[in-house]
């Protein structure tokens, strides 16, 4: 029987977002493949709350490293408690989320180590008793499969939101198990000094609709575009053109030089769809394109194209929209 | 203060891409190729600082011979030393064999402050060699970094600003440093006809697997524990429905559809 899959549980400053545990659910079906459990770990200052919410999402059992040096993420000082971890009780696979936690810890967590590992997967099965990680490349043009074979565990980041949450059930219970490993302040590198909360708050990565908006649109179109994403309750995109141009900050990008996204619905006005910019969108499970161009490849990438000209159907759209939903 | 930066050849993303299916791995020849876009912040980030402290740059770059051409392009630009770490059994290597020959490099050259690389690159896009260079070398591990703040190569101390989710993190850390930079952090120069001129007459030094003392089992195809299994082309996604009509009539038909999805609320 193989060993247990784990899923690191990141959190912020003991905050906890409910999709910290998304990973929960694919790691569980892996496991089941595996013919074990998947595991929950964690690595703060104070974890109860967080282990009690991982049995929710399906964890059988939580490892958890505690102590003052955690309390804050850093990424060296998580790094060595999850190598630590991994090695003492050795699972057969261990999944992160791609957000810049995960990569931090996973990267410097896989070195320590001494191998490599699978970042951005978006597909994970069980080939030949190994886990078979699948990456997009060369803006998704390619799709590339990868096992690391000597590698215990086998280390992969996975895309946000690639696979679906689990269901939650608060009645699920388990067994939590800690460990004592502890570092020293002096023998580490960093400190953190504070963290300035950004004005517009865009976590691109973590929303359910990204409303988009690219050269075509102009400075002015942001700020209906903004209007859009608010009422959908989503999040504002942009393409590297309309970064350039200054309408709007880096932060938004999205695309191989800026975010990858993969929301449920993802809006793409004024956006010609240059391979740059569909890799990193094109995995979004909905596309809709507004472009006034018939020809503009973003069509072929959309699941619903309008030709025309977004200063004309975006109002439309907001006001068809606040009727049905009443808002 | 000695800095270092770490710059990948990587293929133009308008050039076709051919693989070597056989190998699991690129097949690089006759690809048009440019200097990964990031690294160029990087770079840049590098002559801003040997600017304002003063110092020295060595730019390293790990690929077969024609990745010659990113260091000949950083040497038009003010970088002092470049070495090409080069050598057939370096093919085929996973990120953390590739972050053993640049941390073999490093630390050969010796005496670092700084190690500038990019967030990631774009044919790979793995995304990690920084933080692993970080946690191999026993460096301070600062990734996503936006902004420097400020360097003091005597106390041995430098601060930056990280661009993570939610907002901006500031963080002090010990030198030596391993810094991954993201776009935005600058705005990279060209170099001048007399950069270029002078630096295409320059003979580029290599690094084996000997000169930099590295186990050629444990680098390359052979010693990477990551190995492509598959390489297949992804189903197209497919043009789905072009919504025709009057607008009216399309906003109320795509509304009904995107309400249908249940996601907004
Ligand atoms: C190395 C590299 C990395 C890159 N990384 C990225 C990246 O991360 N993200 C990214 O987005 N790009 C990236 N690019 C750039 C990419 O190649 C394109 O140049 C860019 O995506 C184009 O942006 P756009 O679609 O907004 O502009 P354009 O290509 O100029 O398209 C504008 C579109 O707007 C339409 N339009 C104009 N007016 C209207 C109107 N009133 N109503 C409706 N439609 C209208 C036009 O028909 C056109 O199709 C990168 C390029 C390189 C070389
Ligand atoms: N072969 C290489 N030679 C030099 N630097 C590299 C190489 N591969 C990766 N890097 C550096 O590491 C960064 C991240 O790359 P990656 O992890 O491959 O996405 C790049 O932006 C470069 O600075």
């Amino acid at each position: 029987m193989a060993n247990d899959v784990w899923v690191y549980i990141e959190h912020k400053d003991g905050g906890i977002s409910p999709m910290s545990f998304e990973l929960l659910g694919i790691g569980k079906q892996l496991a089941d493949g595996f013919g074990s459990n998947v595991c929950a770990f964690v690595i703060g200052d104070k974890v109860d709350d967080l282990a009690k919410e991982a049995f929710a999402y399906g964890a059988s059992k939580v490892f958890a490293v505690e102590g003052d040096v955690f309390k804050g993420f850093r990424g060296e000082a998580y790094a060595k408690a999850a190598s630590f971890l991994m090695e003492k009780y050795k699972p057969e696979a261990a999944l992160f989320r791609g957000t810049s936690q995960g990569v931090d810890v996973s990267a410097a967590a896989a070195a320590n180590l001494g191998f490599g590992l699978c970042t951005d997967s978006i597909g994970l099965a069980i080939d030949g008793g190994k886990l078979k990680m699948t990456r997009a490349a060369f803006g998704g043009n390619y799709s590339v499969s990868v096992v690391n074979e000597k590698a215990i565990p086998q280390i992969a980041t996975v895309r946000p939101k690639a696979f679906a949450m689990p269901v939650k059930d608060a009645s699920q219970n388990g067994e939590v198990i800690k460990e004592s490993f502890s570092l020293a302040e002096a023998d580490l590198n960093t400190k953190v000094l504070e963290f300035i909360q950004s004005e517009v708050a865009v976590n691109l990565i973590e929303a359910d609709i990204i409303v988009s908006g690219g050269r075509g649109v102009g400075e002015d179109g942001f700020k209906v575009l903004n209007d859009f994403a608010k009422m959908l309750g989503g999040a504002l995109g942009a393409s590297r053109a309309a970064v350039d141009s200054g309408w709007i900050p880096y932060e938004h990008q999205v695309g191989q030089t800026g975010k990858t996204v993969k929301p449920k619905i993802y809006i793409a006005c004024g956006i010609s769809g240059a391979i740059q910019h569909l890799a990193g969108m094109r995995t979004s499970d909905c596309i809709v394109a507004i472009n006034k161009d018939p020809d503009a490849p973003i069509f072929k990438n959309a699941s619903f194209g309008i030709v025309g000209d977004f200063k004309e159907v975006v109002p439309k759209l907001i006001e068809k929209f606040k009727t049905k939903l009443n808002k | 203060m000695k800095i270092a930066v770490c710059l990948k050849q990587v293929p133009d993303t308008e050039a076709e891409i051919k693989w070597d299916i056989s190998k699991g791995a690129l097949s690089r020849e006759g690809m048009d190729s440019i200097t990964n876009p990031f690294d160029e912040f990087a770079l840049e980030e590098a002559i801003l600082t040997k600017e304002n402290y003063d110092g020295e740059i060595v730019a390293i770059t790990m690929g077969p011979d024609k990745a010659a051409d990113v260091l000949r392009n950083a040497l038009a630009l003010t970088v002092d030393t470049v070495y090409q770490l080069t050598d057939p059994a370096f093919a085929g290597s996973d990120t953390f064999a590739t972050a053993s020959v640049l941390a073999a490099a490093i630390k050969k050259i010796g005496d670092i402050d700084v190690v500038f690389c990019g967030k990631q690159s774009t044919d790979g896009s793995t995304g990690v060699i920084g933080a692993e260079l970080a946690a191999i070398l026993g460096y301070s591990q600062l990734t996503y970094v936006s902004k420097i703040r400020q360097i003091d190569a005597a106390a041995k101390k430098i601060i930056v600003e990280r661009s993570i989710e939610g907002g901006n993190e500031v963080i002090e850390a010990k030198l030596p440093a391993v810094v991954s930079v993201i776009k935005g952090i600058n705005e990279p120069r060209l170099p001048n006809l007399m950069g270029i001129r002078k630096a295409g007459k320059v003979e580029i030094p290599k690094w084996n697997a000997g000169d930099l003392g590295v186990d050629v089992g444990k680098v390359g195809a052979a010693g990477s524990s990551t190995k492509v299994v598959e390489i297949a082309v992804p189903p197209p996604r497919g043009a789905g429905e072009i919504l025709k009509g009057e607008v009216d009539d399309i906003v109320n038909t795509l509304t009904d559809k995107l309400i249908d999805l249940k996601v907004i609320k």
